[in-house]
């Protein structure tokens, strides 16, 4: 069956029909002919591949970032293909029994059960297989709430003056390099819309896969809480093994207007590599949300996978009293890298943030915690507590600490604590004598350490988090 | 229960047990008292199977295994049990999610069913009440921020909870109060049996007016000097172990 998928996956479109899923893939390569080709395929108005070509020609002037704590072969922008959509889309399905069966045995397979979900879960998924949307569920029912929930290029077409307000308003076009490479070519990703005083009546979520060799994935997601609302976004993917580097260079942008909330969890697993770290994903991804007043974002994120991490989920508190969250597990093995960590910017009055993250070193893997606290001058009696705490597993891996912290006003107060430690003989003694094997020992070390951090994450990602952990730390002790 | 026949032992070059012979049967309870150095500590390690303890000679029959040959794992699961003298704090790892996987580790191995959680809940809240810790010390991270007649109490407890064949008290009595010593003395006076037996290792008699033992012996340069009755607990309390000719040797490590 396995062997089945991925022939099918791996093999070239051609002319007709064939039972497997089959996807259009652009060959390799960026030009500006390639982002009028991406446009062309969504059928995307004319303001809106404007806006990819500017992005598009800020890219080409800027320069790819060196300043992270990451070694990687250089990549060539050349050799990737920057659009590939499963073929069976053309038609959407309305529902999950009219979504290719293929493609949902393939999910299965990774542990996402959709049925499962839906039913019990009450979560509306809205699946992205390579760049394509491929079934949002529940639609009907946050309509009735006046939730929009879709696609992004479905909201370019239904809901453009939305999406041309809020697109870019939080990052913008030539932000970064990867930022700027995701405004020119992204494909799809998710749009949602909160309104006034709302409530979201369910959690949302929407998973990411990558599944077409050799094609980078430019996921593009916009989130807007308007005045009083609420929402929790769940974000989770999975890969299968690769051959090749896979670059991943996703946008996700939140805006929280005045006295809304929103509640941002991820849970990331893409392939790291094998041993050697040969074939993981390079995941570059640019997150930031705006605060106005009394508004509140809160970022939790549990990265396990990718062979490269660089990501920064980030907090404009632009609003008096508005607060900014973020609570991270990163967890690296193998030759794993991850250069992961938030930006707070305090620039209203009484502006609070709170920072916890938790990094775990296995193998011979390095992983880096980069922060900045940033008090602005009209940040009166802004406040922010940072706690910063690093596991090492084995002697071969690494543990970094970069925080940076600016503070331009008397009033504002920082706080930042770290401590780095082993998973120590003793423990692992203690769990042994009572009957617990090395990696059960581990395991359940490894979540009390992180156990700050899983209680902000939704129930059953919590759940998630704590097996995938396990699964992640199969075979890195002794 | 326990042979352990002629065990010579080293940790890095230094011998420590230089010909120990020691069985323990069921029901028995077994004091070990010694000077610093004697061999004690390590002793209580070996039988457990911490990792930098080297066996030169001789064996340790446990049960019908051969405990040298058996993973640190494996010999808890038969029943071997070890109350810390100094246990670790696991940050984040409460209480009850720790000896609620060791209960049902140790239960599998006995090819019986793991517990509910209301079960074990039930269960634990009885050891708790038994070793005079509040409920909230279940919830709580391991040993995190517990006092040290809290830690020995929690040992207690789990020995309680896991019912065991052999317990090794390495110095459960260091560092308690009087009241602290009675509570850990009444929680093992309360699982002794016919089946179960103990290792008491202790520097002082005065754990052993609480938990009456069927032998006493005497540790000294990696060997089993005397044994006797609990009078020669007392005769040593008295006379220090000047009598037996010894003197403590600075040189070994506890």
């Amino acid at each position: 069956m396995t062997e089945q998928i991925d022939q099918a996956l791996s093999r070239k479109y051609e002319a007709g029909f064939v039972s497997d899923i089959e996807s259009e893939t652009f060959a390799a390569g960026l030009d500006e002919d390639v982002i009028r080709r991406i446009s062309a395929m969504k059928n995307e108005p004319e303001w809106m591949l404007e806006w990819r070509l500017r992005a598009y020609h800020s890219w080409l002037k800027m320069e790819e970032p060196e300043w992270a704590h990451l070694h990687y072969p250089k990549i060539d922008y050349q050799a990737i293909s920057y659009y590939s959509a499963p073929k069976s889309m053309k038609d959407k399905p309305k529902s999950l029994d009219e979504v290719d069966p293929e493609l949902l045995r393939v999910y299965e397979k990774l542990g996402i059960p959709v049925h499962e979900q839906e039913v019990l879960a009450g979560v509306a998924v809205d699946m992205v297989f390579d760049s394509v949307s491929v079934a949002t569920t529940f639609r009907e029912k946050l309509k009735e709430a006046g939730v929009i929930f879709c696609p992004i290029s479905e909201a370019i077409q239904n809901y453009p003056e939305l999406v041309k307000k809020y697109l870019g308003s939080v990052v913008p076009r030539s932000d970064n390099y990867f930022a700027a490479l995701n405004s020119a070519v992204f494909t799809d990703g998710s749009f949602v819309y909160i309104p006034k005083g709302v409530r979201c009546p369910m959690e949302l979520s929407t998973y990411f896969r990558i599944n077409e060799q050799n094609t980078g994935q430019f996921e593009r997601t916009l989130i807007v809480a308007d005045e009083g609302s609420y929402v929790s976004y769940l974000e989770g993917c999975t890969a299968p093994q690769r051959d090749e580097n896979q670059l991943h260079a996703a946008v996700v942008e939140l805006v929280a207007m005045d006295d809304a909330k929103i509640k941002y969890s991820t849970v990331q697993n893409w392939y790291p590599g094998d041993e050697d770290g040969k074939g993981g994903i390079y995941n570059f991804v640019t997150k930031r949300g705006i605060c106005h007043t009394n508004a509140h974002i809160s970022w939790t994120q549990v990265e396990t996978g990718s062979a490269v991490t660089w990501k920064y989920p980030s907090c404009v508190l632009k609003g008096d009293n508005s607060v900014g969250e973020f609570y991270s597990v990163a967890l690296t093995r193998g030759r794993q890298q991850a250069d992961t960590g938030t930006k707070m910017i305090h620039l209203g009055k009484n502006t609070r943030s709170t920072i916890i993250s938790k990094g775990i070193s296995a193998g011979r893997s390095n992983n880096s915690y980069r922060g900045l606290v940033h008090m602005g001058p009209k940040a009166d009696g802004a406040r922010n507590f940072t706690e910063c705490d690093s596991l090492l597993i084995g002697d071969r891996c690494g543990a970094h600490t970069f925080p940076y912290i600016e503070s331009r006003n008397p009033t504002a107060k920082v706080e930042h604590e770290a401590t780095t430690s082993k998973v120590s003989e003793d423990q692992l003694f203690l769990c042994k004598q009572r009957g617990l094997d090395a990696e059960k020992a581990v395991s359940m070390i490894v979540n009390g350490f992180c156990k700050e951090v899983f209680k902000e994450l939704p129930m059953e990602f919590a759940v998630e988090a704590g097996k995938l952990l396990e699964i992640s730390l199969e075979g890195s002790v002794g | 229960m326990l042979t352990i026949d002629n065990l010579h032992a080293r940790v890095g070059q230094q011998s420590i047990l230089k010909g120990l012979n020691l069985q323990i049967k069921p029901g028995e309870v077994h004091a070990i008292m010694g000077p610093n150095g004697a061999g004690k500590s390590t002793l209580s390690y070996l039988l457990s199977g911490r990792d930098g303890y080297e066996v030169e000679g001789g064996s340790v029959q446990f049960m019908d295994d051969d405990l040298l040959e058996m993973e640190v794992e494996d010999r808890a699961r038969h029943g071997l049990f070890l109350a810390f003298q100094y246990p670790v704090e696991i940050p984040g790892v409460s209480n009850m999610e720790f000896m609620k996987e060791s209960v049902n580790a140790i239960r599998e191995q006995r090819g019986e069913e793991p517990l509910s959680a209301a079960e074990f809940l039930k269960k634990a809240k009885e050891a708790c009440k038994q070793v005079q810790l509040p409920l909230d010390f279940l919830k709580r991270g391991v040993n995190e921020g517990f006092s040290g007649g809290e830690k020995k109490r929690n040992e207690i407890m789990q020995m309680i909870l896991l019912e065991p064949k052999l317990c090794i008290l390495d110095e459960s009595d260091s560092g308690l109060d009087i009241d602290a010593l009675q509570v850990v003395a009444s929680g093992v006076n309360s699982q002794r049996n016919s089946e179960r037996s103990f290792l008491v290792i202790t520097h002082y008699q005065r754990l052993l007016d609480y938990i009456k033992p069927d032998f006493v012996h005497i540790l000294a340069n990696g060997k089993i000097v005397k044994s006797g009755d609990a009078s020669l607990a007392l005769k040593v309390e008295k006379e220090g172990y000047a009598f037996l000719g010894i003197e403590a040797t600075e040189e070994a490590s506890s």
